[in-house]
């Protein structure tokens, strides 16, 4: 069953928290993930979840009582935003390396200071390195069905890693949206029923989480967690293939946008990928070769599929929503390039720091990309490696 | 209540073989806590000394299902089993009766898990959490915590030239956490083995969150003979610098009175942290920490009804 609906991007999340109706959820209100919070306490208020709501004092709590629930063997969610997830970065790294299937929704904002509660990356880049799978939303409806496909891709036994969905912050999670959403009962057989081979609450055998590892285990336990996550990579497409079943939408590891043909590109993830395909449209009317890759897994980084889709691009404009104040570029550029290195295929790669702190990304911001992309292509090199765009400087 | 020989014979939960110190009160503590549970239960371990000596990958001393996160979370940590064990029980997934309990050493506790357990506490889950207080954070080498008693010579508060030791008095923690207004909260002393067992034994039967702060000595940081642990632990509660008291329900109780008046320094002078205080100049830090243990107790003792 699927049914036509209006619905706000934070709405969007929490109808996907109501139909996985998870056992427990733990979380803490932070602007702009707060709605989140508010509807899915709403769910509990009114029963139209069996989930136990833990309303934590912080985020840090959150994640700490997020991995106790998962480890004691409850499927357990928590959501959040900005300095809530930075609050929770230790207790991060320990729920992926206890190999615990968390779902969080985050809803992208930029980090303080100084303190601004619209949407950039840097929250969830910041993050990128702590062994979540991280997917990325352009729209309430990826959201949704990222956030379904999370349980699934989390649990599954190959990985038991958690997984972070992304979407922007007020652009996404404020806006009115028509989407599409699944009937409860397709979502609860998509999703299955959590069982877990070793739990805390198993009394007959009982298992011990977080125990002191030293030089004789800790490196072969890193290896096995680096292999969840190369497996995540086949389970993410089976389960996106899946997906589609119930609902028509497939899913990859990135969207490829009148790409085939093209001679330049942007990379663009979140919101800023739908403003950008209506700039290619614009030039492709103009009959100029131009294309988008929208990615949707960050992490793990798809690097040859990457590659293998870019490969015949002469200029590529990655565009980033966070800074890494590296002086190489935003958390995308670095490693695209890297992708594109042993292919030796002769790209010119750029990186665009874009809408920081919320700052618009309008049409004129992405038609002036690709003007420079299109000087790339012409004169075969490039002026700038790395262009803030939008900002006055 | 049982008899020591009925409690020697139940089946431990933390076994031998750890490598917690000679001397050191953590082990004794958390049997002597332990044996007082009768169902299934889930351990939950802050970062420190008793994680640390008792969970050395592939090896384990517990008999229990065990969960150690991180420094300051145990507490939010078993909060989060303890509401899975609600949702997996509601759904007939789990059908024993299943306690829950959290140790944090005072590092853990007292300071940088302080929120964390607050939290908890306030959110009502059915949870014990027992501090193993040993006055300072001993696991990365005796540095000062809250609950470190004035004067005495830590890593982080040394006893120089200028400064004779830690300058503030402890935390008076206990207090802190019978002010939640939680079903029960009891400070204890594993010396005193009857009062501690009774004291667990209600934590772990009240309907709701119950917290013990228990007197957990360290050899290393405290630098006295390790046999001594026990009359070290009995002159802390003889002297009143760590009272034996319960508040049940809000009612506060003194569950030891000392017959006499002992002085802290018999306490003390057992102990190599606080050996620089026995000089001329120093003398007065003595005296001063007596009357602060003084103050303390009339305030308890007015709590506990105990006052004329």
């Amino acid at each position: 069953m699927k049914m036509k609906v209006a619905l706000t991007g934070n709405e969007a999340v929490a109808q996907a928290m109501k139909q996985i109706n998870p056992d427990v959820v733990a979380a803490y209100p932070i602007t702009p993930q707060t709605e989140i919070v508010q509807f899915f306490s709403s769910f509990v208020a009114n029963g139209q979840v069996d989930t136990e709501f833990v309303t934590v004092e912080s985020e840090h709590s959150a994640m700490s009582a997020t991995v106790g629930a998962s480890a004691a063997g409850a499927r357990a969610m928590t959501a959040t935003s900005a300095n809530g997830l930075a609050l929770m970065w230790e207790v991060l790294y320990i729920a992926a390396s206890n190999r615990l299937p968390i779902v969080m929704p985050v809803v992208n904002r930029a980090l303080s200071a100084p303190i601004n509660i619209h949407c950039d990356h840097s929250d969830s880049m910041g993050a990128r390195d702590s062994g979540w799978i991280q997917l990325y939303s352009e729209n309430a409806q990826e959201a949704y069905d990222n956030l379904i496909q999370a349980v699934k891709i989390a649990e599954n036994p190959k990985v038991l890693l958690p997984v972070m969905v992304m979407m922007d912050g007020f652009i996404i999670s404020h806006a009115l949206e028509n989407l599409e959403v699944i009937g409860d009962e397709d979502v609860k057989k998509f999703v299955g029923e959590y069982k877990p081979d070793y739990y805390l609450l198993n009394v007959k055998n009982p298992v011990t989480f977080g125990p002191l590892d030293l030089q004789d285990f800790y490196f072969e336990h890193k290896r096995q967690q680096a292999e969840a996550m190369e497996n995540a990579k086949e389970v993410i497409l089976e389960v996106g293939k899946e997906f589609g079943k119930i609902s028509g939408r497939n899913y990859g590891f990135f969207e490829k946008y009148k790409l085939d043909d093209a001679e330049m590109a942007v990379v663009v993830m979140n919101s800023a990928a739908g403003t950008a395909k209506d700039v290619v449209d614009e030039l492709r009317a103009q009959g100029k070769k131009a294309g988008l890759l929208k990615l949707r897994v960050f992490r793990p980084f798809p690097h040859k599929e990457i590659a293998e889709a870019l490969k015949g691009v002469k200029a590529i404009g990655v565009m980033d929503r966070a800074e890494t104040f590296s002086d190489f570029g935003g958390p995308m550029f670095a490693p695209i390039r890297a992708a594109m290195y042993d292919l030796n295929a002769g790209n010119t790669i750029v990186d665009y720091i874009y809408g920081l702190g919320g700052r618009d990304v309008v049409p004129q911001d992405i038609k002036k990309v690709f003007e420079d992309l299109e000087a790339i292509v012409n004169k075969g090199k490039y002026d700038k490696l790395v262009t803030y765009l939008g900002v006055r400087e | 209540m049982a008899t020591l020989k009925e409690l020697s014979k139940k089946e431990e939960i933390l076994t031998g073989g750890h490598r917690l110190c000679a001397g050191c009160g953590h082990g004794i503590t958390v049997r002597q806590v332990l044996s007082a549970v009768d169902d299934p239960v889930v351990v939950g371990v802050a970062t420190g000394c008793l994680e640390v000596a008792t969970t050395i990958y592939p090896y384990t001393a517990w008999k229990c299902s065990f969960i150690h996160n991180a420094f300051e979370n145990a507490a939010a940590t078993i909060s989060g089993v303890e509401a899975a064990y609600r949702a997996l029980k509601k759904k007939g997934k789990i059908k024993e009766n299943i306690k829950f309990v959290a140790f944090g050493g005072d590092g853990g506790t007292y300071d940088i898990g302080l929120q964390s357990l607050s939290g908890a506490m306030e959110r009502g889950h059915n949870m014990v959490y027992v501090c193993v207080d040993n006055g300072a954070y001993m696991n990365t080498g005796i540095q000062r915590s809250s609950a470190t008693p004035m004067g005495a010579d830590t890593t982080t508060s040394p006893a120089g030239k200028v400064i004779p030791g830690k300058q503030q008095y402890r935390k008076d923690l206990t207090a802190i956490m019978a002010e939640h207004h939680i079903p029960y909260v009891a400070q204890a002393s594993p010396a005193n083995w009857q009062d501690l067992y009774k004291k667990a034994k209600k934590a772990f039967e009240v309907d709701g969150p119950a917290f013990l702060n228990v007197m957990s000595p360290c050899p290393r940081g405290w630098r006295y003979n390790t046999p001594d642990i026990v009359k070290i632990l009995k002159l802390a509660y003889e002297t009143r610098y760590w009272p034996l008291y319960e508040v049940e329900n809000g009612k506060w109780k003194l569950t030891y009175k000392p017959k006499k008046r002992v002085p802290v320094e018999e306490w003390l002078k057992l102990q190599g942290r606080f050996k620089h205080l026995f000089t001329d100049e120093n003398r007065h830090l003595i005296d001063e920490l007596q009357a602060e243990v003084d103050r303390r107790w009339e305030i308890l003792l007015e709590r506990c009804g105990e006052k004329e």
